[in-house]
């Protein structure tokens, strides 16, 4: 072998060495600095009260709920959408050019970034439609922002529905809707669950299309009335904390809680799909 | 029945093309009344933004340009080690490594861009300071290699997946005629790969173009014109920074710069749909 080609070799093994050592030193160092900055400064107190002015503490405990709200908020509402779309999709639509459309509309979604939901949003849900500034109106805003994805988890799990379920089930008599109550729907279970979780990633770790759609209030509420009302999640309280107040242990904390909380979300989505393949494969 | 039930499937999905068309006339419609006033040409290629002096300033050159420089700079070191860690993980790596650095690469995904810029603003920033001597780490240069990050994961997955695709017969047939492994992975599989990797590359820009708050974080917000130590604004950042406390032109002028951003995105789209069009072909 001559040595040009031996450079070549060694040249493209060592980049590839090198570039593989970023990435895991990287994603090591970010949750280990994260959770070495942060976890200290997690206490109860911190966790279980909102912010006073008067005892001079900051509590998370608003924030907490909110992006509990938002993310069961949106998820409500983007559920029946997505699935719906995916269903015409898959089970009735017969014109291509209205499913390449459909298909086309998502990925443009998908592809426009957060901010310019955050403005839009603003725009439409506040200006046109009257709204003030709420966690509902945050939630419609990432309904949108979610809806190609649910659409796509759903479809793709639709798809491995055999068709001879469905012949069998019209040999039987059934309507469509009838089957696509009993037959098709039971079989995406799986696809609505990915997507769900995927979602809930998405909302969790979502900022900059909140800003001025949910705002940045930490006040304490129930559900129905904190959904009418301003409020910052997890990631915009962090924002302000770091940015504007200049509380560093506190962002530190909500960075390592939202650390936590995503690696959570990647362990459950990585062993939901071991499950789901396993159930596919019996 | 029947008819109801298929035409509410047909509004669901139709929602996602309603979205679509909302966003874009809501943005065109709320974008324009600003560039008119201003004038197109200044607005575009006007090189100061100073809107709250007595002659106000329109000219979001500098946002323009820091935002491409900004993609530009990402992707000039984002591009490299995710595609080499792709080929590494796709044709060399051990399976049991393979499966651990693609777990981390789903968690860097998933982490939330406001703890990105949190620990860019608390550990780059006075790196930074330090290593170039400069008061202020702020700047272009650290929200490069912040968005360098953050394009890593989706550039790494969709990489890994076109790699993964290749059918195994042109891997053979190149070792076959005495072709070592690696130069067998770079001289033939990432060829044949080439588009999947281009769309990768092409998402890549379309998320670093898009993302605010990392950026927000780490770049300065001043609107300069683009220099690599300098304080700068993003087009995105430039729009989340004065949105709270602006009215009347100021406010209308921050729609427009949304609309240029969306135009941006628009062609990021078609250019990511030509490829993934190509890929399919293939």
């Amino acid at each position: 072998m001559g040595t040009k080609r031996k450079t070549f070799i060694c040249f493209m093994k060592s980049l590839m060495w090198i570039s593989v050592s970023i990435v895991c030193m990287l994603t090591l160092f970010l949750i280990g600095y994260v959770l070495w900055k942060g976890i200290p400064h997690i206490s109860w107190e911190l966790l279980s009260t909102k912010p006073s002015y008067l005892s001079d503490r900051i509590g998370i405990l608003p924030d907490i709920l909110n992006t509990i709200y938002i993310v069961l908020a949106t998820l409500v509402i983007v559920l029946p959408l997505g699935m719906g779309a995916a269903i015409y999709l898959t089970e009735y639509a017969q014109n291509k050019r209205i499913v390449n459309m459909i298909e086309y509309a998502a990925e443009t979604l998908s592809g426009i970034p957060s901010i310019i939901y955050g403005l839009v949003g603003m725009l439409v849900f506040q200006q046109f439609f009257g709204m003030k500034t709420s966690l509902i109106c945050g939630a419609l805003t990432l309904a949108i922002m979610n809806l190609p994805t649910i659409m796509r988890t759903t479809q793709e799990s639709l798809k491995t529905v055999p068709n001879s379920y469905r012949e069998g089930a019209f040999g039987l008599g059934a309507g469509k809707w009838h089957m696509i109550r009993t037959v098709v729907l039971p079989g995406c279970v799986d696809g609505v669950v990915t997507g769900c979780i995927l979602s809930v990633g998405r909302i969790v770790s979502e900022s900059a299309a909140l800003l001025f759609t949910a705002g940045f209030a930490h006040a304490l509420n129930g559900i129905f009335s904190g959904l009418s009302s301003p409020g910052a999640t997890l990631t915009v309280a962090l924002y302000v904390y770091a940015k504007e107040n200049g509380e560093f242990g506190i962002a530190f904390a909500i960075a390592a809680i939202l650390m936590i909380l995503t690696m959570l979300i990647n362990l459950l989505a990585h062993f939901m799909g071991e499950y789901f393949q396993k159930r596919r494969n019996i | 029945m029947e008819n109801i039930i298929h035409g509410i499937f047909l509004l669901l999905g139709l929602i996602t093309v309603g979205c679509v068309l909302l966003m874009t006339i809501y943005l065109i419609i709320s974008g324009i009344p600003a560039i008119r006033e201003v004038g197109l040409f200044h607005f575009l290629f006007g090189k100061e933004w100073a809107p709250v002096l007595a002659e106000p300033k329109y000219g979001i050159l500098p946002f323009i340009l820091t935002s491409i420089y900004g993609t530009a700079g990402a992707v000039f070191i984002g591009v490299p080690i995710g595609f080499m860690t792709a080929v590494y993980l796709a044709k060399l790596a051990h399976p049991k490594i393979k499966s651990v650095v693609s777990n981390a690469v789903s968690l860097l995904a998933g982490i939330p861009s406001v703890v990105y810029g949190l620990v860019g603003m608390m550990v780059l920033v006075p790196q930074i300071s330090t290593l170039f001597h400069i008061p202020d780490g702020s700047g272009l240069l650290a929200a490069i290699i912040v968005l360098a990050i953050m394009i890593l994961p989706s550039i790494i997955k969709m990489s890994l997946t076109a790699l993964e695709a290749v059918p195994k017969d042109y891997e053979d047939a190149s070792l076959a005629l005495g072709a070592t492994p690696v130069e067998t992975y770079f001289r033939v599989s990432v060829p044949a790969a080439k588009s999947g990797i281009a769309t990768a590359i092409v998402f890549g820009i379309g998320r670093a173009i898009g993302e605010a708050m990392a950026v927000m974080m780490v770049a300065g917000n001043a609107p300069n014109m683009p220099s690599i130590f300098q304080s700068v604004r993003f087009l995105t950042t430039a729009i989340a920074s004065e949105m709270s406390y602006s009215a009347g032109l100021q406010r209308q002028a921050l729609f427009s710069i949304a609309l240029v951003l969306f135009l941006f995105i628009m062609l990021i789209n078609t250019a990511l749909n030509f490829f993934l069009k190509r890929e399919k072909v293939e």
